[in-house]
């Protein structure tokens, strides 16, 4: 299998940057021209989940629908009997924080191809706070039959993933962050839903990330090497369904592994990476991200730094999880 | 065929034999919702033996009317319309709630042809129904279909109700035609202990919305009340239809502790017997 092609430059201070939420816009727009039955829904935030480039381009197709996000996924789960592909956008502490029996009942069990925009993910929504840092998302998504939930890494992925749910006919989650984030993959990298990548190979430990905190995973990988640890860094932006096979190679050979995601461990990446294991190949394993509590007022970057999920933190909580491993060993 | 039209005195019958198999599933299965379903019997059967447009044999129809049933819990009284309909056969009815039965507790789209929704949980059907309506009018751009709803009263506590009244009335949604089923109890209660909902014809007209009131068991009421509803433009239609719970049962009649049980052998012969004589008005009951 030939390597994942990655952007120049991305462990340099020029690493190019864009919010995720932008290759959805620009994503949307491109599936809707190519079919006609896609139609846009939002709850008031049609600016900043970037739906407005679709509202300029297809007015006709637009549907505000206000500050009521129960109702903009019911709308969409009648949409799609009519045999629309509505997409909905909000911010994901709204939907599907708001609207999740909605969205179990009406989309899920009623297999409507709905697809849920969360926007707005994550404690790097900053100074908002707690209330709108949705870190739950993940978890309560995958716990439901029928729907695809992804994550992607950038705004290059996020354009492709947007694509990609538009065609699959299924209930559909996609994960989105609010700041710029670095971009890693570019135009030619792969990108289908439930299929994970391996961006850096390595022997010692795999290093699995979803959504943005995977690049923070080749930061730290880059870091761990000066240490004498050779980390495999595996992208995994559908977190379901999973890709079981490429995580269970990559830790067949390293015998070890790390989570990372901006989100709660609990029911997150984490949760689903220790399920697979504890069950296919148990094996000693380190979760990052958030540790059951909610967020709280600050920068991003100081966000980031403050709960450990910069590159470099996660660096040091890797290494002194592979020492104490070591010492185990001994 | 895609066309029903039923004389009153049909439809008056058609309503009765409906509670008769009503009775008959709900005590086979021995479990599910008895009051309201009855109270609903003239209100489905006119909707589906007169009113609206579909094709039993063709349920994905292109051309059809579509029917959201907003309180889920009635659904035995649609699943008994269905079966007359022709869209299965009568005897499936005993499978209403069994293990691998097409007909849940409450209704699943993707287990039985002709259902265009899944609910239950309250609230939820309106809104899809104001999808439907918003995608026929304004992008498919045909007015020669409607999307009928039954909502409960009950169910007019949730806000999604009030979210999708606020949006078909923004959007002017003329399809769509909505029948609250005024029966004043819930689970709880009467309606207006548990959470008064009137003024209820004027919250309506609030939101924009043409509102008629009707006997919701007098089926010429029933079908002008359509009627009138279809001539709308520019407006979405409600009708709140005045229902007794357990209606053509006494025992059950206006009593809420039949919201959500099912009658015992007993009791199921009983009710058969005032169905079949109407409350002993006739003699020469049918079996």
């Amino acid at each position: 299998m030939s390597p994942y092609p990655l952007a120049d430059n991305i462990l340099t201070d020029d690493v190019e940057k864009e919010p995720t939420r932008a290759g959805f816009g620009r994503g949307l727009k491109l599936a809707s021209e190519a079919d006609e039955n896609i139609v846009a829904l939002c709850a008031d935030l049609t600016d900043s989940t970037q739906m407005s480039k679709f509202k300029e381009a297809f007015p006709g197709r637009f549907v505000e629908i206000g500050v009521a996000e129960q109702n903009l996924v019911t709308v969409a789960s009648g949409m799609a009997r009519a045999g629309k592909i509505p997409f909905t956008s909000s911010y994901a502490a709204f939907s599907p924080g708001r609207n999740w029996e909605q969205i179990r009942t009406t989309i899920c069990l009623n297999d409507q191809p709905v697809k849920i925009i969360g926007s707005h993910a994550g404690v790097s929504v900053g100074p908002d706070g707690a209330t709108h840092q949705m870190l739950e998302d993940i978890a309560l998504m995958r716990v439901l039959p029928n729907m695809v939930v992804v994550a992607p890494g950038d705004s290059v992925e996020a354009e492709k993933a947007t694509q990609a749910i538009a065609r699959n006919g299924k209930p559909s989650y996609l994960r989105l962050a609010r700041e710029k984030t670095p971009i890693f993959s570019t135009n030619e990298s792969p990108f289908e839903i439930g299929k994970a990548y391996v961006l850096r190979e390595g022997k010692d430990i795999s290093l699995f990330g979803t959504g943005t905190m995977t690049y923070q995973l080749l930061i730290a990988a880059k870091e761990l090497e000066k240490h004498g640890v050779n980390a495999e860094v595996i992208h995994v932006p559908t977190i379901k369904p999973l890709d079981d096979e490429t995580i269970l190679t990559s830790v067949r050979k390293t015998g070890q592994a790390v989570t990372a995601e901006e989100a709660q461990v609990a029911g997150g990446l984490g949760g689903v990476i220790a399920e697979l294991l504890s069950e296919k190949l148990p094996t000693p394993l380190k979760r990052i991200g958030i540790l059951d509590r909610f967020g709280e007022s600050g920068s991003p970057d100081e966000l980031l730094e403050y709960f450990g999920l910069t590159g470099s933190k996660i660096a040091k909580q890797i290494q002194s999880f592979v020492d104490q491993a070591a010492q185990n060993h001994e | 065929m895609v066309k029903h039209q039923s004389t009153i005195i049909e439809l008056e019958h058609k309503a009765y034999s409906l509670r008769e198999d009503l009775i008959r599933m709900l005590e086979h299965a021995g479990s599910g919702h008895s009051a309201g379903p009855l109270g609903l019997a003239e209100l489905v059967a006119t909707l589906y033996f007169d009113v609206m447009k579909y094709d039993s044999k063709n349920p994905a129809w292109d051309e059809r009317d579509y029917f959201f049933l907003s309180n889920g819990h009635c659904v035995p009284i649609q699943y008994v319309a269905m079966a007359h309909a022709g869209f299965f056969d009568r005897d499936e009815l005993k499978t209403l709630r069994k293990l691998g039965s097409r007909l849940q507790g409450h209704p699943e789209r993707t287990k039985l042809p002709g259902l265009e929704n899944t609910s239950g949980p309250l609230g939820s059907g309106l809104s899809q129904a104001a999808g439907v309506a918003y995608a026929i009018q304004y992008l498919d751009k045909n007015f020669k279909r409607f999307v009928y709803v039954i909502t409960g009263d009950g169910e007019l506590d949730e806000g999604n109700i009030w979210e999708a009244a606020m949006f078909a009335g923004k959007y002017k949604l003329s399809q769509l035609i909505v029948f609250i089923d005024r029966n004043n109890i819930q689970i709880d209660g009467s309606t207006d202990e548990v959470m008064p909902l009137e003024d209820l014809h004027g919250k309506w007209e609030s939101f924009g919305w043409h509102v008629q009131e009707i006997d919701g068991h007098n089926v010429e009421s029933i079908r002008d009340a359509a009627s009138m509803a279809r001539a709308i433009t520019h407006k979405p239609s409600v009708i709140i239809a005045h229902t007794i719970p357990g209606k053509g049962v006494d025992f059950m009649e206006y009593d809420y502790r039949w919201h959500g049980k099912p009658p015992n052998s007993d009791e199921a012969r009983d009710a058969l017997h005032k169905l079949r004589t109407l409350d002993g008005k006739i003699t020469g009951e049918h079996e």
